[in-house]
């Protein structure tokens, strides 16, 4: 794909995902928990309910739009999460060395030995279901990329003339660290939290299908694809748009973060595109 | 050789030990009260007797180190506990569901294998074309699907509307279709893209163009070094591939009802059943271990700039 | 007897549906068993000159005009695999990075014996032993071990021999040398060099040899072509470049060149320099390219590009006021 056509198309798929879930309360047409009519249980998608109803009764339409709130906010968030870990681990072992990077190099191939799904699974199975359990399991087991990629830039970093200049100058390693390495990392660091965003939401998604993340009444998108599959005989119109609007918002995020690359970080361009 | 295959195996043994820990302390030393933890489902108190006998029979109130040495201790002769549910050794229930994920997690990678990279070769041979094109928008939409939409899709489609495949289950080869073609989606994209940069970078690389002015056709460019060094690229992400394909694999497995160690890792959890759960999650890092420890040995076969790290 | 005939030679590198001409105008003839030196700096064409002779260019540039004659045959048009055919077997050319110009994940042994399988139908194992044999031609030592050895465990200077053996292998009529030594240590460029010169001597094999070093081309080379920005502005036997450069550029190059024992003689100087910098393809001055860097120029080097002025002793030079 054509280097800006990335960016133009994935942001712009990505906003509105953002934009639907912000102004959900405003554009949705009924609550999305409350207004549940068992007398349009089941409709397809008809003039009044533009996704159709589900087996409560509820308009899809508007679950989709609180549910984008519900899944952007954890995918975002638990992305945040992700990469203030692994940055904050990586720049630090690179930058430090000693045991405190045999330590975190340790700590990041036990993280990569481990299905980030099954350990989130396992977080969530001991925490037990519910959104901030859901931001823990997913912010606490993402971040191995963005550390090791942190480490190596520092590692390369570190060795600058620049860098040796502002020890000379008496700078504190906080200091060096914030002000001089990390601004230079920026690129990729952004990249992986694109594309990175792209992998919490669907981790998300799929938790809350297997009824291990947001549990009903509550709109996500992946719990509402979970009652989907039970009515996939009756009502196979369930299983479209919350997968749709996943695949959308995803799909926005990858190209947009491909796009960014190209931009951000040509090194790795190589090894891709 | 073997040297290198003995240490690299070698290599792998402090994080299986490693991981044996973390899931010890996740387990049974976090939840404070496993037994406890199990009534704060909803579904109501416990009875205190009832938990009484739980703590006891879990060993919950022997000090941490006692508990630990009996963890190992279990390990090393393979007693993962007894499952709270079936009241089955776990390591049997474990064997008997063993064998589907095996199959699912198998085919899957094959089919993405067989078709991911002569896509990502073709797409490479003419950049810009429209096989590169379509492949790519192919892969990137691959990459973003959630597996268990488009198995739900899948599963609609063909298994209720055309009536070629069983919805759910296990059975013949013919039930293992369509829950490896969504399991091997994701892969595929992934080798795709993959294939086709490295393909990209091997053909404009220098030792390409000296085989060129050597007077080599274009076949036998590809046959004698293109082939070859690609492949040592796209062996290394197969080998990424894999870990991530077994935990996508637990929900493929729920989706389609497949019998694997997946949807009794769910179960389990669901079910609170700990000595299970801990027993999937060891499994299932064991396994992956495995898989990585022999892919970066075939790797080291081929490209002999490794053996010596 | 000529072998390699290049008339009029244009490159153009096409980029965004617009064409520059990279080289333009470029003509020289080696006859067999010369060595020609093609120097410049970088950027000035004389690499995809030497890629056009052997029709290796790559995607955006293209010959635009002009003849490559080989042994009188016109080879620029001949399709792919007719050119084909010649490579490796007539032509052959090495390139400047040994590391990179070798498939890492093959022994050397085995990339040598690739060329007797091509073009002599050699078995394998035939092929191996000669070119086992090659590498002992090319002086490097325990040559049984080292066939087995991959490019990574050899210094940068026995993966150059690798190319060189792999390069005359099938004892090609033209020998192409694309910058052999510029990154080698100076210790071993005249190893290098030596070597080169011996078993094309011994094979009678023409070298085209590429480079930015003046002095390294007149040692070795019995003509010398200089090129600026595309064009050949200078061809002279090397003698005679070093006595009385033509070309006011040859002639800044010759003198840029420090000389042992100059101090004494002429007292301690500044390096001599040619003030500028080389214009990119896009920005070719008007008239004469070299004009803006020039200290002969007047009025007509600016609007009219010098044409060829035969000089003696068969040299050809191109300016308006050479000598």
């Amino acid at each position: 794909m054509k280097l800006g056509a990335n960016i133009l198309i994935g942001g712009a798929l990505f906003l509105v995902a953002v934009l639907a879930g912000v102004f959900a309360p405003w554009i949705a047409h009924t609550d999305p928990v409350m207004d549940a009519n068992l007398m349009v249980a089941e409709e397809p998608p008809s003039r009044e309910f533009w996704f159709g109803t589900d087996a409560q009764g509820r308009d899809i339409y508007s679950r989709v739009l609180y549910g984008a709130r519900i899944s952007l906010t954890v995918g975002i968030f638990a992305q945040l999460v992700n990469t203030l870990i692994g940055t904050a681990l990586g720049l630090s072992a690179g930058y430090w060395g000693g045991w405190w990077d045999d330590f975190v190099t340790g700590l990041t191939n036990l993280l990569l030995a481990i299905p980030s799904l099954i350990f989130a699974l396992a977080i969530m199975a001991i925490l037990g279901p519910g959104l901030t359990s859901l931001l823990i399991a997913l912010g606490l087991t993402n971040w191995s990329f963005t550390c090791r990629l942190a480490r190596a830039s520092a590692l390369s970093l570190k060795s600058q003339g620049y860098v040796q200049a502002s020890k000379v100058l008496g700078y504190g390693d906080l200091r060096i660290m914030l002000t001089q390495l990390l601004p230079n990392m920026l690129g990729p660091l952004i990249v992986i939290g694109t594309l990175g965003m792209g992998g919490t939401i669907l981790a998300e998604a799929a938790l809350s299908f297997l009824g291990l993340g947001i549990r009903p009444p509550y709109p996500s998108w992946g719990s509402m694809l979970s009652e989907a599959r039970d009515q996939i005989t009756t009502a196979p119109w369930l299983s479209v748009f919350p997968g749709l609007a996943i695949f959308l918002t995803v799909l926005g995020l990858n190209l947009l973060g491909d796009g960014l690359r190209d931009i951000l970080d040509p090194q790795s361009r190589s090894r891709r595109l | 050789m073997l040297a290198y295959a003995f240490r690299r195996t070698l290599q792998s043994f402090p994080t299986v030990a490693a991981v044996a820990l973390v899931v010890f302390v996740l387990f049974s030393v976090i939840p404070g009260s496993i037994a406890t933890s199990m009534s704060d489902d909803g579904r109501g108190a416990m009875d205190a007797e009832v938990v009484q006998r739980m703590r006891k029979e879990l060993g919950l109130d022997d000090p941490v180190y006692v508990r630990f040495a009996k963890y190992v201790g279990n390990l090393a002769v393979l007693d993962l506990g007894t499952s709270f549910r079936s009241r089955e050794p776990v390591s049997q229930l474990l064997a008997k569901r063993m064998w589907p994920t095996m199959q699912l997690v198998l085919a899957a990678m094959g089919f993405a294998i067989v078709i991911g990279v002569p896509l990502g070769f073709v797409a490479a041979m003419r950049p810009g074309g429209v096989i590169d094109a379509v492949s790519m928008v192919t892969a990137v939409s691959g990459l973003s699907i959630a597996k268990f939409w488009f198995g739900l899709l899948l599963m609609y489609l063909f298994a209720l509307k055309l009536g070629w495949f069983p919805t759910f289950g296990y059975g013949g080869w013919w039930y293992l279709v369509l829950p490896a073609v969504t399991l091997g989606v994701s892969p595929l994209a992934l080798l795709a893209r993959t294939t086709r940069a490295a393909a990209l970078e091997v053909t404009n690389a220098d030792f390409v163009r000296t085989a060129r002015s050597k007077g080599m056709s274009e076949a036998r460019v590809v046959r004698w070094h293109v082939v070859r060094n690609v492949a040592v690229i796209v062996l290394t992400t197969l080998g990424l591939q894999f870990g991530s394909l077994m935990g996508q694999a637990v929900v493929v497995e729920k989706l389609f009802s497949w019998p694997g160690i997946g949807s009794l890792l769910v179960d389990s959890v669901f079910q609170r059943d700990i000595p299970a759960v801990q027993g999937c999650i060891l499994l299932i890092v064991l396994f992956f271990l495995v898989v990585n420890t022999l892919v970066d040995i075939a790797c080291a076969v081929i490209d002999p700039r490794i053996k010596y790290t | 007897m000529t072998l390699l005939a290049v008339e009029d030679l244009r490159i153009d590198l096409t980029a965004g549906g617009i064409s520059h001409a990279a080289v333009d105008s470029v003509s020289f003839e080696i006859a067999r068993g010369e060595t020609f030196g093609l120097v410049g700096e970088s950027g000035c064409g004389k690499t995809i000159t030497a890629l056009a002779v052997m029709g290796l260019l790559p995607q955006p540039l293209a010959i635009g005009g002009g003849k490559v004659r080989f042994d009188g045959r016109a080879i620029e048009s001949l399709d792919a695999d007719e050119m084909r055919r010649l490579r490796g077997k007539r032509l052959a050319m090495i390139f400047q990075e040994p590391m990179t110009a070798l498939n890492p994940l093959l022994p050397v042994g085995r990339q040598i014996a690739e060329m007797f399988i091509l073009h002599e139908g050699a078995s394998w194992r035939d092929a191996e032993r000669r070119a086992v044999e090659m590498l002992a031609r090319v002086r490097v030592s325990a040559p049984e071990r080292r066939a087995r050895d991959y490019p990574h465990q050899l210094s940068g200077g026995m993966r150059q021999r690798v190319m060189i053996a792999i390069a005359l292998a099938c004892s090609p009529d033209l020998l192409i040398a694309d910058e052999p030594t510029t990154a080698l240590d100076v210790t071993v460029q005249s190893e290098m060099v030596d070597l080169m010169r011996d078993l094309c001597v011994a094979n009678g094999t023409a070298i085209l040899m590429i480079s930015h070093d003046l002095g390294l081309v007149g040692s070795m080379c019995r003509t010398v072509g200089v090129m600026y920005a595309g064009r050949l502005v200078e061809v002279r036997s090397s003698a005679d470049v070093f006595k009385s450069a033509a070309h006011p550029y040859t002639r800044g190059l010759v003198a840029s060149l420090p000389r042992l024992g100059s101090r004494a003689a002429i007292g301690q100087q500044r390096l001599q320099e040619i003030s500028g910098v080389v214009p990119s393809i896009a920005d070719f001055p008007p008239g004469c390219r070299f004009h803006p860097r020039c200290d002969r120029l007047t009025d007509v080097c600016r609007t009219v590009a010098p044409g060829v002025t035969a000089l003696a002793g068969n040299g050809r030079v191109r300016c308006h006021h050479h000598g």
